[in-house]
């Protein structure tokens, strides 16, 4: 039996996948007390008696986390429930203060969504429903390798505010899974939502996966995959589960209903110790928090708040900007930051491509050197777009506008203020000119003669000449005009 | 007599005067309650109905009262002391819920009715010894040992607020907070002879309530008077952004000027509530107050409420379910009792079996059942629907032109010291009182005369968030009964 993933595929079998992703809402508070979110807090810090639990603390419903899951649950396509409740998931764990998590369990905030995450290599559309999105606190976090023979526990994340967004099994492979989960990615940023990083854990994936045969109906046993802390973590994992699956499949064994963790290092999934898949967890309603009503009013104001979503994005771009490559228009709608920044340059040099052309080449490669983000680039779009005005209107060249745009990334000085100061202004003075010229004749008497002589196919080499002689900066149009009537003389 | 004793006897509006005045020191209202407590043996050699207390502190509350006085600023309740229940949080004393689990547990926040009762000028001067978590109607499960009856020290003060019920007959103090899930201020208020008030529920903040079954715990308050009560829940009523279930209506004034005519006020008389085996003298007292109230002017009406047999059953569904996950905190990881034991799961188990009595170890064990997969539809869900047809019942009436039940508060006097030893029996003393908790309306007890020189209390229930109306009818049935009725 193979447990590697370099061996995934077993044509007999199809993979079905159900993906619930964790999302930690960008929230300043936690979910029901005002304690701060912030991210590496000295352990225990961010903590009330809310979220410690202490005797008669009471939770309250951050409201500006009920926006933000709404947000996302309309921008998934979910229909949000006028009513929705909170419920208790009972379970003893020394991270889990309260004895109970604060879930949505049968009445969760939004259900029936969608979610179109590109195609398959066939050209099939990948198209996932969305079953529901709730919301939930997180529970705090348990330390075993810090102190010998004892766990610490840290309740800094105790509380912090998450949707869960649960899939339909409409994945068929781990292509599907890593396409969906971009695809979710890129919501979630787009809406702002979250900040999305799976490093701070504010995004956490378990998967559901089952295999049967082609043309079959019915759903296989489905074991739960959990532990998968990065996407391609995730598509390993499932390559892996699903070989396993088959493999048990293929020598005649049933597959057991269970949990299974990825071990990134190892490159293994193995069963979760004993009885985790078969907690009672005895859900039922908070009588703390009364049901979160929902008005079609406050639906309405975050349906007219949302920004546009990247398929509509990439629609419009097509439709704007004809001149755009469909890889072009997949790059530039990326991140919100990344069209932003494009369409100012397009707006106001009115050459999308070529602002395309500079996105797709010196700007990414940039930003990726010098590891930085659109938001906080050091050029400006606004300068960007002046560069390529300059050489529209001739005032630069191409190669000077190169160089000009890396000293501006340095420096974020604006580029009319860099090519002055660097020389690289083309110069059109024609005093300038022909003193280059007479020296370039004077340097190379004998093609000079040549060419005065009538041999016309040297005007380009002269041409290069003066334009290496003027470092560039010459234009080479009026060079051209200026041996021209030489020849007429 | 101690050293302004005298002061014990003044109402609480009449103390909070007599302070405002300058015409006595808080620190002498306070030390006043104290002497009474040694005097009446309130500690646990004694009627064993008070748990801490903290001289010092109470003195530093007084002369903080004293400040804020001389500053001009005289609160409704300056200088007046109060008792409260162990399970109500306070920053001064510890809150150990009558538990081993919580034993010398201090919480680092006030109740939001305690800062409220501070705010107003009252000196917090005891904490009051209950059954543990609330669980029990006759305060004799307490890990600190069982409370007695002042009125008749042989016998239970009732419960689960038995301490504060019993440190207001005692003199202490005159108003005293308790916390209701099933009875648990009406109960011991109708056994110690003093008046017991549950409001609506939401109408006074669970914040810094140690939760029993949040969906019908609610803080109480007992008075020795209808007005004290009155005074008290005015004080601690309203809206609290710290409590979600907290509710954002007005809160009237409660206390009344000596009306008296209750012409126009229609009072039902539920017959569920005054079965055949019902004790004859409490039926008779019953009916007494209720010729009272028609001597006043009021309609007294028969009305059914046909649901009322099925509310112990629920009751004993919905508060041991919601009881087993309030108190999956107390796990020894945090704070409280930790006993240690064989890995992780030896501590959980070796703490709580240590912790908790039998009581509610029995509750705890209930409600884990009813919320198993496989029986929850059968008992949780069930009892949710039956809870709806009783609070139904309760519609209906009120919405019939009824403005007010009243009932006996109990089946029984005040029992014994160990009469009950089997549990279900123990439950039935809150028959006539869980109704209300289920429903949600708010319901009072107060004093109606006496069988073989033990108090009976009478019960007033009222549709929601309509306490004015009750407490107006209190007043007057208070009044027409005399003083004869309290003591």
């Amino acid at each position: 039996m193979s447990t590697t993933a370099a061996s995934p595929s077993v044509p007999d079998y199809e993979m079905v996948v159900g993906l619930e992703v964790h999302v930690q809402l960008d929230t300043a508070t936690k979910i029901f007390c005002r304690c701060s979110t912030d991210f590496g807090a000295p352990p225990n810090r961010n903590t009330c008696p809310v979220c410690l639990a202490l005797p008669g603390a009471l939770p309250v419903l951050n409201e500006h986390a009920v926006d933000l899951a709404i947000r996302a649950a309309l921008a998934l396509g979910c229909r949000v429930q006028p009513t929705s409740t909170f419920a208790r998931k009972n379970y003893f764990y020394p991270d889990l203060p309260k004895g109970y998590q604060i879930s949505q369990f049968d009445q969760p905030l939004a259900i029936g969504g969608r979610l179109r995450a590109g195609s398959r290599s066939d050209g099939s559309p990948i198209d996932i429903r969305i079953t529901r999105v709730h919301m939930e606190e997180d529970a705090g976090k348990s330390i075993h390798d810090r102190f010998q023979g004892a766990t610490a526990v840290d309740l800094n994340r105790a509380g912090v505010p998450l949707i869960e967004i649960v899939s339909e099994p409409d994945l068929r492979g781990a292509d599907d899974a890593d396409a969906y989960l971009r695809a979710l990615k890129q919501i979630l940023e787009y809406t702002a939502v979250s900040d999305v990083s799976m490093e701070k854990g504010s995004l956490r994936v378990d998967a559901n996966i089952s295999v049967r045969r082609p043309g079959e109906m019915a759903l296989g046993t489905k074991t739960e995959v959990k532990n998968m802390n990065s996407f391609s973590g995730v598509t390993r994992a499932l390559a892996v589960e699903f070989a396993r699956q088959c493999a048990v499949l293929e020598r005649g064994g049933r597959i057991e209903q269970q949990t299974m963790l990825w071990d990134a290092n190892t490159g293994e999934v193995r069963p979760a110790r004993s009885k985790e898949g078969s907690h009672d967890y005895r859900y039922f309603p908070d009588p703390d928090l009364p049901p979160l009503v929902v008005s079609p009013d406050r639906i309405e104001r975050i349906t007219r708040e949302l920004p546009e979503l990247p398929a509509a994005r990439r629609e419009r771009y097509r439709a704007e900007y004809p001149g755009l490559t469909a890889y072009d228009v997949e790059v530039l709608t990326a991140s919100t930051g990344l069209g932003d920044y494009f369409e100012q340059i397009a707006r106001q040099t009115e050459e999308a491509k070529t602002a395309a052309n500079w996105m797709m080449g010196d700007v990414l490669a940039t930003l990726k050197a010098t590891n930085q983000t659109i938001e906080h680039f050091s050029v400006r779009p606004a300068d960007l777009a002046t560069l390529l005005n300059l050489v529209r209107d001739s005032v630069v060249s191409h190669t000077a506008a190169k160089q000009i745009f890396g000293v501006m990334s340095r420096t974020g000085d604006p580029p009319l203020q860099v090519a002055e100061r660097e020389h690289l202004l083309k110069v059109t003075d024609d005093s300038a000119l022909v003193a280059w010229i007479d020296e370039v004749f004077a340097e190379h008497a004998a093609e000079a003669k040549r060419f005065l002589d009538g041999e016309r196919r040297l005007q380009g080499v002269l041409v290069g000449h003066v334009m290496k002689k003027s470092k560039g900066s010459a234009d080479p149009k009026r060079v051209n005009q200026l041996l021209s009537t030489r020849i007429g003389t | 007599m101690t050293i302004g004793g005298g002061l014990t006897e003044l109402s609480a509006i009449e103390l909070a005067a007599t302070v405002g005045r300058g015409d006595a020191s808080p620190r002498v209202a306070v030390d006043a309650s104290h002497a009474r407590a040694a005097e009446a043996g309130a500690w646990r050699d004694g009627l064993n109905i008070l748990l801490y207390e903290d001289r010092r502190d109470a003195h530093a509350q007084a002369d903080d009262v004293a400040a804020r006085r001389d500053a001009g600023r005289v609160g409704s309740l300056a200088g007046v002391p109060v008792v409260v229940k162990d399970n109500i949080a306070t920053t001064t004393l510890p809150t150990s819920c009558g538990s081993r689990i919580l034993e010398g547990y201090v919480s680092p926040f006030d109740a939001t009715a305690v800062r409220r009762l501070r705010d107003a000028g009252a000196i917090i001067v005891a904490k009051s010894n209950m059954d543990e978590f609330a669980m029990g109607s006759s305060t004799e499960n307490s890990a600190y040992g069982p409370a007695k009856n002042p009125v008749a020290p042989n016998r239970v003060p009732g419960g689960s607020s038995g301490g504060s019920a019993a440190s207001v007959a005692a003199g202490i103090v005159r108003i005293a907070l308790g916390s209701e899930t099933g009875g648990s201020v009406r109960q011991p208020a109708a056994f110690c002879g003093v008046v017991g008030v549950k409001p609506t529920y939401g109408r006074v903040s669970r914040y810094g309530l140690v939760a029993f079954a949040s969906s019908l715990d609610q803080i109480g308050v007992f008075g020795r008077t209808v007005d004290d009560a009155a005074l008290g829940l005015q004080t601690i009523a309203g809206l609290d952004p710290l409590d979600s279930t907290s509710a954002d209506r007005p809160v009237p004034e409660y206390r009344h000027a000596a009306g008296g005519s209750l012409t126009g006020v229609v009072i039902g008389r539920p017959r569920e509530y005054f079965p055949d085996d019902l004790d004859p003298r409490i039926r008779q007292r019953c009916d007494a107050a209720l010729d009272e109230l028609r001597s006043l002017g009021a309609e007294v009406r028969d009305v059914s409420l046909p649901h009322t047999d099925l509310a112990i059953q629920v009751y004993y569904v919905i508060a041991p379910a919601e009881a087993s996950s309030n108190l999956a905190r107390f796990d020894g990881v945090r704070y409280g009792l930790r006993m240690e034991g064989d890995g992780l799961r030896g501590m959980y188990e070796a703490t709580r079996s240590s912790g908790f009595g039998r009581e509610v170890t029995r509750r705890i064990l209930l409600g884990t059942y009813v919320l198993s997969a496989g029986y929850y539809d059968a008992y949780y869900r069930k009892a949710q629907q039956v809870r709806v047809l009783i609070a139904r019942d309760f519609e209906r009436v009120f919405n019939s032109g009824v403005h007010l039940l009243f009932t006996p508060t109990t089946p029984t006097p005040a029992f014994e010291l160990g009469a009950k030893s089997d549990p279900y029996d123990m439950y039935l003393s809150d028959i006539f009182t869980c109704t209300a908790n289920l429903a949600g309306v708010p319901a009072m007890s107060l004093p109606i005369g006496r069988v073989d020189g033990l108090p009976v209390g009478g019960q007033l229930i009222a549709a929601h968030f309509d306490e004015r109306q009750m407490f107006a009818v209190a007043y007057a049935l208070e009044r027409r009964l005399g003083a004869g009725a309290h003591r």
